[in-house]
């Protein structure tokens, strides 16, 4: 009976020292900001959805080009690919999407087959939608083309 | 034997002791009363709460349906599973419930009762819900979809230009483009879409 009384008074204590904030120094101003370790913050509200359709200019050549279109509930697994319904060669031109190009037909042997690879089937492992989120960490990111801009401008000085 | 025969002559004979009217009346009570009580029962195996009351629906269509846009979304608008399975007329519903006794019998023998057996299922009977659909010009999806509802502004110009065309002249129906919209698809080769 003791030792539960001891157990229950020491836990308690310990809760309310937690609770005084000491074991709970501010957390760095990452992801999370303003909180402290300890503290929940309610959860920022979802991205939406980018509604119009328009297709961005991509950073550099190799970029896989960002979805311009909502892509909610899209399947994409072994039974079936929703993003090929239109973006297959095929339906591409009737669908009037983009084809995906040229590499996704390519094995690792770089033969080129009829179809699209097991190793590209899966879109949204590159391709990825955009929503209108703040991003959440600076980021001084430049498209090669202000790259090369910048240090076409440094030679000449 | 002999018991029967008796009824059988009860039946047979007129009324001795109750009037006509009492016995026509009876009649018209009682057949409100039956009559209302197989419409409501009816309605009963309609609900969702009925539906997923197995656990072979409640595990695989209805988890899969949860992800859906007919599911949730931003108007709180949902489809229940017979608001697309089961015509709302009813000539049809009840024709499809007598076709439902069907899947009484692959309850029964536990026909799709884990998610392998759904699987493997799964082509067989999303098979048969399109010639369904396809069947009845997707009836149960103009019970909330209708054509002369649509304004094509506000479609985006590919969903526009199909639903003008192919759809506004009856050449295809709702079902042939729109499938998978509420469940997973089946290993679709060979489907034309």
């Amino acid at each position: 009976m003791r030792l539960l009384i001891l157990l229950l008074t020491s836990s308690l204590a310990l809760a309310a020292f937690a609770q005084s904030g000491e074991l709970s120094p501010s957390a760095p101003d990452g992801l999370r900001k303003g909180a402290t370790l300890g503290q929940d913050l309610p959860a920022p509200p979802i991205a939406g959805d980018s509604r119009d359709v328009k297709r961005e200019v991509r950073n550099y050549p190799e970029q896989p080009p960002v979805i311009p279109h909502v892509i909610r509930d899209y399947q994409v697994d072994k039974n079936f690919n929703r993003c090929l319904d239109c973006h297959s060669r095929e339906s591409a031109v009737q669908a009037g999407a983009p084809m995906v190009s040229v590499t996704h037909f390519m094995d690792r042997h770089f033969q080129v087959r009829a179809e699209v690879t097991p190793g590209r089937y899966f879109c949204t492992q590159c391709h990825v939608p955009q929503t209108d989120a703040e991003p959440l960490v600076e980021s001084d990111f430049k498209a090669v083309d202000e790259v090369i801009r910048d240090s076409a401008k440094g030679g000449r000085e | 034997m002999k018991r029967l025969k008796l009824y059988w002559n009860l039946l047979r004979k007129p009324s001795v002791h109750y009037s006509i009217g009492f016995l026509t009346l009876s009649g018209f009570i009682a057949g409100i009363i039956f009559w209302g009580g197989f419409n409501t029962a009816l309605e009963v195996t309609n609900t969702e709460q009925f539906c997923i009351g197995c656990h072979e629906m409640q595990s695989n269509p209805y988890e899969e349906l949860k992800n859906t846009v007919h599911y949730t979304n931003r108007s709180g608008v949902r489809a229940e599973c017979s608001d697309c399975h089961v015509p709302h007329g009813w000539t049809h519903k009840v024709a499809r419930k007598m076709e439902a006794s069907k899947e009484v019998w692959g309850w029964v023998f536990g026909s799709i009762n884990t998610p392998e057996k759904f699987e493997a299922k799964r082509r067989e009977l999303a098979e048969r819900e399109w010639a369904r659909l396809k069947a009845n010009d997707s009836l149960e999806c103009r019970n909330c979809h209708e054509f002369d509802s649509m304004d094509f502004t506000m479609q985006d110009p590919r969903a526009a230009q199909a639903h003008s065309t192919a759809l506004a002249n009856s050449e295809q129906t709702c079902i042939d483009c729109h499938k998978g919209i509420a469940h997973k698809l089946p290993d679709m080769s060979g489907v034309h879409r």
